[in-house]
């Protein structure tokens, strides 16, 4: 394959792969704190509204982009009060937000299908943007995925390098001993969760401001669940969820340029790559780690001490 | 200074399960209408449509049932992965396979008659739809791969499979273009209860729900399962099959979801064609747990949430509320009954702290 070709689909790729990242590394923070939030993509899609929304009305992209985290924590919070405080099933909690914020998402999103809203544009980083090659695949992206990089070293630092991050482990694999220590255990898994949510919503956002700029229902489309498999197939480290989620924008890119060029596959059967490469990945992943890495208290809820 | 504080209750408040989901509907059914007052339209007025529509006269019950029936086996079968403690996410991908075994019988039989026919469909489905149940399994067992993922991945697969027969190779040529298979032959068509709109299916979801009581009632395989579910470890050193018992559930979890999806397709559409996925298998295991796994309580909750699908389609139609207004009020009652569980478990009282 020429260069004409590949530069502009592994450019694709990073775009396509930088909501996955966001979503991922935030639900390796909530996962840390030994929360399971199968939420993702509830979250995520109410986060992709809230920004249209803020960026119609206000025409201030970073403006929507923050207020997409807080809607994320504000959803994500409802998974808190449900398996924190009241000690629900952590699995079902999640699945019961999926359904709640995508029926949300398309219930105050309906007027909105087709329409427009400003975002983000490309923004070539000066001198490094011209390089042959490189530069249109690295450095003429938008601004969200440079911020989206920067958040990889950001929380790899938070959980290894800092007390807070380290609490919030010890919380995520041995409640109890953390307790013991003096750590405030329930609010740890409070961050972790509302910390978590934000990281996803603004995933959300990456795709209504500078992946479509486009309202549609359904904009999620799984990418949410992606997130989920992509943890497990990062054993929980930043680093590898940078990979990860390139990897499944470049497949999600792959299948979107076949498409294009019109190839004589259906296309429903090129949109089934995305979904078939989790399965396979995740599967390879699980027997590679047998779940050595997954913290040991996750999805265990905290019970009230007398 | 007062402070509320939470004690472990000495047994489990048992009959709190019903108040907590009385409870929890009634705080979905406030927010709900508060989020109609939000958008512009009259709150009370929604909520009484929303209940008229489902309960107001005998055609609307009938339609409730109609649309309990996928729900109830979807979520039949949900349950009894649920109880191994396997998350079965898929019934919504089983019942498109269902509904594709039971097409594809369907349509290269066309002359066989129905004493033939149904029965091969009933059989197919269940293969297929059991078939997508038990991968996960396989993988869960074999790669350690966690079955929720997979399970939901195996959905959107599903659909896509069912969009790419519908547009392409089963497509109807005399359908000017829509996506959706020709009408099934008579003999593909499961029957009418008498003169009334429901069909047959009905007394499918009944039978299935009742044997599955007695299975687990009073077999020894089925204690079995209830033991295994209570606790995985002590299950394996008591020498319990686990992994067999995994492999039959997530395949009976499967094939009830195939059911589902044969019925639908043979009695509700008489077809094939995308709108058949609707999102019975996610309500189905809303469900599931609504109904803290019991079969015979699971027929109840169906009924519930399919009346719930009916009143929000009068509502679509009196007030243009969108249809996603359901996915709201299911999310909200389950999110509420989960949060309801901790009564059960513990109790609040207050205490002075120093």
């Amino acid at each position: 394959m020429n260069t004409d070709l590949l530069v502009p689909l592994l450019a694709a790729a990073i775009q396509s792969g930088t909501p996955i990242l966001f979503a991922t590394l935030g639900e390796i923070l909530t996962e840390k704190s030994g929360v399971l939030n199968l939420g993702v993509e509830g979250i995520m899609i109410v986060g992709a509204l809230a920004a249209f929304v803020c960026a119609k009305l206000t025409g201030n992209p970073l403006l929507a982009f923050a207020l997409a985290g807080v809607a994320g924590m504000v959803i994500a919070a409802g998974h808190g009060v449900v398996c924190l405080w009241f000690l629900g099933n952590q699995v079902v909690s999640g699945l019961a937000l999926t359904i709640f914020g995508l029926g949300l998402a398309d219930y105050l999103g309906t007027p909105l299908i087709g329409q427009t809203a400003p975002g983000f544009g490309k923004l070539s980083i000066p001198g490094l943007g011209a390089l042959p090659i490189l530069g249109p695949i690295f450095f003429q992206q938008d601004l969200l995925v440079y911020l989206s990089v920067g958040v990889v070293p950001l929380l790899w630092a938070f959980l290894n390098k800092t007390r807070w991050g380290l609490n919030l482990r010890a919380v995520g694999e041995h409640p109890e001993a953390a307790a013991a220590a003096g750590i405030d255990v329930l609010r740890y898994r409070w961050a972790g969760v509302l910390g978590g949510g934000f990281l996803v919503g603004l995933g959300g956002a990456y795709l209504s401001l500078a992946y479509t700029h486009l309202w549609t229902s359904g904009l999620t489309a799984g990418r949410g669940w992606i997130a989920v498999a992509l943890v497990i197939f990062a054993f929980w480290r930043p680093g590898r969820a940078l990979l990860g989620a390139y990897l499944f924008g470049g497949v999600m890119a792959f299948q979107l340029r076949l498409q294009a060029i019109g190839t004589h596959v259906p296309s429903s059967l090129l949109l089934m790559l995305p979904y078939a490469l989790t399965v396979i990945v995740l599967v390879f992943a699980s027997w590679k780690s047998r779940q050595a890495n997954a913290p040991a208290a996750l999805g265990i809820n905290i019970e009230p001490q007398d | 200074m007062l402070s509320i504080h939470a004690y472990k209750r000495q047994e489990p408040l048992q009959w709190s399960s019903g108040l907590i989901l009385l409870g929890a509907v009634a705080l979905s059914l406030g927010a709900s209408a508060l989020l109609l007052k939000l958008h512009g339209k009259p709150a009370l007025g929604g909520i009484s449509i929303l209940f008229s529509g489902a309960f107001g006269s005998l055609w609307a019950i009938e339609d409730c049932l109609i649309k309990a029936i996928p729900i109830f086996l979807c979520s039949l079968g949900v349950a009894i992965a649920f109880r191994l403690q396997i998350w079965n996410i898929g019934a919504e991908g089983q019942f498109a396979l269902g509904a594709i075994g039971a097409t594809w019988a369907a349509l290269s039989f066309p002359e066989m008659a129905w004493y033939g026919l149904l029965p091969l469909m009933a059989v197919a489905a269940f293969l297929l739809g059991g078939l997508w149940g038990l991968i996960p399994a396989l993988l869960k067992l074999h790669m350690r791969a966690n079955e929720i993922i997979v399970t939901l991945m195996m959905n959107y697969i599903a659909i896509l499979l069912l969009d790419y027969l519908v547009y392409g190779r089963w497509k109807d040529p005399l359908s000017f273009g829509f996506p959706m298979t020709p009408e099934f032959s008579p003999a593909a068509i499961v029957g009418k209860i008498g003169t009334t709109n429901l069909n047959w299916g009905l007394v499918v979801c009944l039978v299935t729900a009742l044997m599955i009581w007695v299975f687990f009632r009073y077999t020894r395989l089925g204690f079995e399962f209830q033991a295994a579910g209570e606790n995985v470890r002590a299950s394996r050193y008591a020498g319990l099959p686990y992994r067999r018992l995994v492999c039959l559930a997530m395949l009976l979890s499967g094939a009830f979801a195939g059911w589902a999806g044969f019925l639908e397709a043979s009695a509700t559409i008489n077809r094939l064609q995308p709108s058949i996925m609707v999102g019975y298998g996610y309500t189905a295991i809303v469900v599931a747990w609504l109904a803290r796994l019991n079969p015979l309580t699971i027929g109840l909750a169906s009924f519930l949430l399919a009346a719930l699908r009916v009143g929000v389609e009068n509502l679509q139609l009196d007030l243009q509320v969108p249809a996603a207004f359901g996915g709201i009020m299911e999310g909200m009652i389950l999110l509420t009954v989960l949060a309801g569980g901790f009564f059960m478990e513990y109790g609040l009282r207050l205490r002075r702290s120093p």
